[in-house]
């Protein structure tokens, strides 16, 4: 596996949350209109235990959380391991 | 700085902790056990945590926490000067509650009601204090809500107004007065809202989807009434409607059987993993 899976989790999980939205990687969830910040945070818990990764507080923004590409760029940041293997 | 007492350990006693807390007050968290204590902690580090993802400052986990300490049974919040009381919206839970405090804190200590729907006048009338006795109905998330509908009872004194409006200013918080009748305005309005979109999932005229997407899309708020009603707590909607239903005697406020369902099987919302909708949890 590699890279795209982790995105391709992640969107799976969007997906799920939104089922009515037609969302790809590149989307910004946030300026669809009807995701709010309170997604946001569970989005970091569904990364942190999907990827068994913990997120330091300096990346903790809203731009690391916009589209599926940038949360998997993160988990890959963070756990090369994980997001390689 | 003075010691602010938060009784209750729930979701509001959570968000009212973290913003005493982050804005440089003393806390003393209270609750029934030990168990719902350490999660109370737990919940105000982890939402201290994504402060700044939610579009508050970015915070220092650690400095928070230093500032609240935690206690078992309402007694320990003797020595407090002001007390922000958030237990369950059930008037028996709560006269209990307000016996206790009244006897164990000291004659100018102020108990400050967060309700949504309780009359806060009949809160003072369980009180030897009832001129220290406010209603404050904060809005969660707490932190993240600008203004607060203030409340003050029948006999509530103009000091009394005063010292709460002092302390919600220091909280960063902006106050909307309104005279002490069960619901407020928000809840008035916001309870039947909910319960009537419950109706519509209940009777199958429409998904909980489809009933917030209206509420978004065509109308132009930021959720939808059933995301906030599992943003809220279902159970706590099904308190706040029943307390309405009993106050006004109305049956405009009879409440939805799905939320009684619901309540009953544990599916709380946000707060249990799933609600009308299925989240995340850690």
């Amino acid at each position: 596996m590699s890279h795209p899976t982790a995105q391709e989790q992640i969107l799976d999980f969007v997906r799920g949350r939104y089922p009515q939205a037609e969302i790809d990687a590149a989307q910004d969830i946030f300026a669809l209109g009807f995701v709010n910040s309170l997604f946001a945070m569970e989005l970091v818990m569904h990364v942190e235990k999907t990827f068994g990764v913990t997120i330091p507080n300096e990346e903790l923004r809203i731009d690391n959380f916009r589209t599926a590409t940038a949360m998997a760029g993160l988990v890959a940041r963070l756990s090369p391991t994980v997001a390689a293997a | 700085m003075s010691l602010i007492g938060v009784i209750g350990a729930g979701v509001m006693g959570v968000g009212v902790a973290q913003n005493l807390a982050q804005t440089g007050h003393d806390v003393v968290l209270v609750d029934k056990d030990e168990t719902t204590l350490s999660d109370a902690l737990a919940a105000v580090a982890r939402n201290t945590r994504m402060s700044r993802l939610m579009g508050g400052p970015a915070l220092d986990v650690d400095e928070v926490l230093a500032r609240i300490t935690t206690a078992v049974g309402a007694a320990g919040a003797a020595k407090c000067d002001l007390v922000i009381e958030n237990v369950t919206e059930d008037w028996e839970t709560k006269r209990q509650v307000y016996e206790t405090l009244d006897a164990a804190c000291g004659p100018d200590t102020v108990f400050v009601v967060n309700t949504s729907a309780i009359p806060i006048t009949k809160v003072g009338s369980v009180t030897a204090r009832p001129d220290k006795v406010i209603g404050v109905h904060f809005m969660n998330p707490v932190p993240a809500k600008p203004a607060v509908e203030l409340i003050p009872g029948v006999h509530t004194s103009e000091e009394t107004v005063r010292r709460t409006r002092d302390l919600l200013t220091a909280m960063g918080k902006r106050s909307v007065d309104v005279k002490d009748s069960c619901g407020f305005i928000s809840n008035r309005v916001l309870m039947l809202t909910v319960n009537e979109a419950a109706y519509l999932v209940h009777e199958g005229v429409a998904d909980a989807e489809s009933v917030d997407e209206v509420f978004r899309s065509c109308f132009g708020h930021p959720m939808g009434p059933l995301e906030t009603a599992d943003l809220i707590g279902v159970d706590t909607i099904l308190y706040s409607v029943e307390v309405l239903y009993e106050h006004y005697a109305d049956s405009k406020y009879r409440p939805c059987p799905l939320l009684k369902q619901m309540t009953d099987a544990g599916l709380h919302g946000r707060k249990s993993g799933r609600g009308f909708y299925t989240y995340a949890t850690n």
